[in-house]
């Protein structure tokens, strides 16, 4: 059995759970300053707030699992990333503690709003920052980081930055037509729009640009005959797109925008895998040889296979009891329909 | 504008600042997340309204005080790697699926829960709610349990090896585990956590029974808080002694700087100091206040037992004797007066007085904060006395630090620290105002015509008498 493989997939599975959980309540961040009705902000905020905290343990799973099971990666990947890393932490320290804040007081209501939305934009734009300098390449000599203390500000970085900012708020805007009914839903209905075209605009440059930042990209979706397996990945992406549009379009239904923006990042995701593999951090460091040996990666699988299904479990049991549309006013001390 | 700072030195600064400011909030959460789980059970199994008024009471301080705890928290597991590289690499194989078991056992439970637990009492009724508030209260001591165990690792390294590349590798992850004094550190813990919940609410019941003495839920926090002092401090103590015990196994020379006992006793019985001044320099303790031969009787359990100082060990080995001897005598000094306002409060019990008493309650109002000193001057004994190694005996603190440059460690350790007072500053002051507030018997989350940011937390469940039948207590069937 190939731990580090198996253990590989788990890891990924774990970011892209907290790429499109956290995604879409740091995106109802992103639309704050959209939403000018406070009445609307709270709404929003009411539709995210039994949620937001297990979304971001996904985080804390994405971070511990890289320590546990490929510890030179996270060694050598967190001090190259330093400064994003750190500023991500502290705006989520702001982001997160305004959920609470803002509903007990009136006067600083506005100052934890500003907080929830600088922290959730900060946030996810170092997550994008981090993104960009992982695909375009970290330097590795010995066990350890060996570029420079600035390396993660590049052009491409910054675009993959404004990248996620864009797609997290398609996803939190998305989540709003889903969650919520009368004006805030058709106000949000318009954001998606507008996120939705530029966040298939900036896949469309992101995914250009990727294949001549490290040759093994260009080998895998530009040489042939890959391009022809690779193939799909695009095709799939304009499919959803066109779904999103189309479901945006016909309002005939609130739950097919969301599919449809869940889509797009889950095939975007698969497309930096298909470049990444078999590296954990290209162009050098491979799955094999970050992994923990095998007595780690067996013992953490056994309790693994047992309790992400439970998490699962009961991650969708609490989004099943707090179904439905969140009305102005309300929010979840009343049943929903 | 940081250099000539030493990086190792703004890096461990950054840490104790960081994860100091975190362990207040678990200690926190771990005794109210219990205390909510028992106050819900007994509402569940009495009927009695007054066990939900202090429940509601308590639930609102525990959503501030748990988002808190998240936030700082996930700073942690990110620590680890952006300023302890070299750490990380080395004891990730053995530290990092600990963690892990950590996150998936416990945090997700907790996070998985919470959001029924605030806000699904009308959703999902009574009995389902007790057990979301279960499964939080279950996944907070769950975290304790991995916590203690990696720190206790650190300290008693056990069931590894050491590869080629200096990675630490599972031996046996029974002995990791379970590793010598990890029992007696978890057992500590949970028991300071108990403790230093039920003196904040004792110190709160006590407050509004200052003010006024028929008010119900003050009445019943006030009682309960101090059972619990009244029970806990001294099984605390014992359990202390005990750790102290392991430690003079496992780590004779952190002891011997708790003691301040700079030469080993080696003709007769080893004092107790009480207080004095210990110099470093000349390897001797300054103007000493001892107790003759009740230092032997403690750590050797006889009269004349030899005990190891200081002079024992490299110096280049010893941990800061002044830190690690304060803040000793900090905690110790605390725990005494917690088990005198146990036994007080028996006292007044048995008189049948306790709400009569004033001097009892201006004492609790007092000792309201002491258990979070007493948990961070715990600590810092247990964590500057294993320096100067970060896994004791075998990888120093020095060695442990990422590639970074000072102005890094520095400019963020600013940043950090900035954020921090905002962020931790507004809270505790959202916190203390929701205590300043006396519980109410109708102490039940928002009405429909309030408001709704002045609900306390986002959506409460709303509770007026006979509004929804499924919240209605449920009868023990």
């Amino acid at each position: 059995m190939d731990l580090p493989l198996i253990w590989a997939f788990i890891l990924a599975f774990a970011v892209l759970a907290y790429v499109v959980l956290d995604g879409f309540d740091l995106g109802v961040g992103i639309l704050f300053p959209f939403l000018p009705r406070h009445e609307d902000r709270d709404t929003a905020m009411n539709t995210i707030a039994p949620f937001w905290d297990g979304n971001e343990t996904w985080l804390v799973l994405g971070g511990g699992g890289l320590f546990a099971v490929f510890p030179l990666a996270y060694a050598v990947v967190m001090p190259a990333l330093y400064a994003p890393i750190i500023a991500m932490l502290l705006a989520l320290v702001f982001r997160g503690v305004a959920f609470e804040f803002r509903f007990r007081t009136v006067r600083w209501r506005g100052v934890w709003d500003i907080a929830f939305f600088a922290g959730s934009i900060l946030a996810a734009f170092a997550q994008g920052l981090a993104l960009g300098t992982i695909v375009q390449g970290i330097e590795i000599e010995g066990r350890a980081y060996a570029g420079g203390w600035f390396d993660w500000f590049t052009a491409f970085s910054v675009v993959t930055g404004v990248a996620v900012v864009i797609g997290y708020a398609l996803l939190g805007a998305t989540w709003l037509i889903m969650k919520t009914e009368g004006p805030l839903n058709r106000l949000a209905a318009r954001h998606a729009w507008i996120a939705g075209a530029g966040t298939l605009g900036l896949i469309g440059v992101v995914s250009a640009w990727m294949p001549f930042l490290q040759d093994a990209f260009y080998w895998r979706w530009l040489s042939f005959p890959r391009i022809a397996l690779v193939a799909p990945i695009p095709i799939m992406v304009a499919g959803a797109a066109f779904l999103l549009f189309r479901s945006l379009a016909n309002h005939e239904s609130n739950r097919r925008p969301f599919l449809s923006a869940l889509s797009l990042f889950a095939l975007s995701f698969v497309g930096i895998g298909i470049s990444f593999y078999p590296n954990i951090l290209p162009p050098e460091l491979t799955i094999w040889q970050a992994a923990a040996p095998d007595s780690s990666l067996g013992f953490l699988l056994v309790g693994a296979s047992v309790l992400i299904p439970m998490i699962l479990a009961y991650t969708s049991y609490s989004y099943w009891v707090f179904r439905g549309k969140v009305r102005e006013g309300e929010g979840y001390h009343q049943h929903g329909h | 504008m940081f250099e000539g700072f030493d990086p190792v030195l703004l890096a461990r600064i950054q840490f104790a600042f960081t994860i100091s400011f975190h362990i207040v909030f678990p200690a926190f959460t771990i005794g109210l997340a219990s205390y909510l789980a028992v106050l819900n059970g007994l509402w569940m199994w009495t009927g009695r309204q007054v066990y939900l008024a202090v429940f509601q009471y308590w639930l609102k301080i525990f959503a501030v005080s748990f988002a808190m705890g998240v936030v700082s928290g996930i700073v942690m597991s990110y620590q680890f790697g952006t300023n302890w590289s070299v750490f990380s690499d080395r004891t990730g194989p053995i530290l990092g699926p600990m963690m892990a078991y950590e996150v998936l056992s416990a945090f997700f439970l907790e996070a998985g829960f919470l959001g029924v637990m605030l806000f699904g009492l009308n959703r999902v009724g009574p009995r389902l709610h007790f057990f979301a508030t279960l499964m939080v209260a279950v996944g907070t001591l769950g975290s304790a349990f991995w916590i203690l165990s990696v720190n206790s690792w650190m300290q008693t390294p056990a069931g590894y090896a050491i590869a080629a590349n200096g990675q630490f590798i599972p031996q046996d992850w029974w002995a990791i585990v379970f590793n010598p004094s990890f029992p007696y550190r978890l057992v500590h813990m949970v028991l300071a956590a108990y403790l230093t919940t039920a003196f904040v609410v004792g110190a709160v019941g006590a407050w509004h029974l200052l003010k006024d003495r028929g008010n119900q839920g003050a009445r019943l926090m006030f009682s309960m808080a101090l059972w619990m002092a009244a029970v806990v401090a001294p099984i605390q103590i014992f359990a202390g002694d005990q750790h102290g015990l392991n430690t003079l196994e496992h780590q004779p020379m952190k002891v011997a700087a708790m003691e301040g006992h700079f030469s080993t006793n080696t003709e007769g019985a080893m004092p107790l100091t009480l207080f004095g001044l210990p110099d470093m320099e000349a390897g001797e303790m300054r103007y000493a206040v001892e107790v003759p031969a009740l230092g032997s009787l403690i750590l050797g359990h006889s009269l004349d037992a030899q005990i190891a100082g200081l002079d024992r060990f490299p110096r280049e080995d010893w941990p800061n004797v002044w830190i690690v001897f304060f803040s000793f005598r900090l905690m110790v000094g605390i725990g005494l007066a917690m088990l005198g306002i146990g036994a007080w409060s028996l006292w007044h019990r048995w008189r049948g007085d306790l709400v009569e008493a004033t001097w009892l309650q201006r004492a609790s109002v007092l000792m309201g904060p002491m258990g979070f000193v007493a948990v961070l001057a715990g600590w810092i004994t247990t964590e500057v006395g294993r320096q100067p190694y970060t896994v004791y005996g075998l990888m120093r603190t020095a060695e442990s630090a990422s590639p970074i440059a000072a102005s890094a460690v520095g400019t963020s350790l600013l940043a950090f620290i900035a954020v921090y007072f905002l962020v931790f500053g507004a809270g505790t002051y959202y916190i203390l105002r929701s205590m300043r507030k006396p519980p109410e018997m109708d102490e039940e989350g928002p009405r429909p015509e309030d408001p709704i940011r002045t609900a306390g937390f986002a959506q409460g469940p709303h509770m007026e008498a006979g509004d929804n039948p499924s919240r209605s207590p449920a009868p023990a069937e």
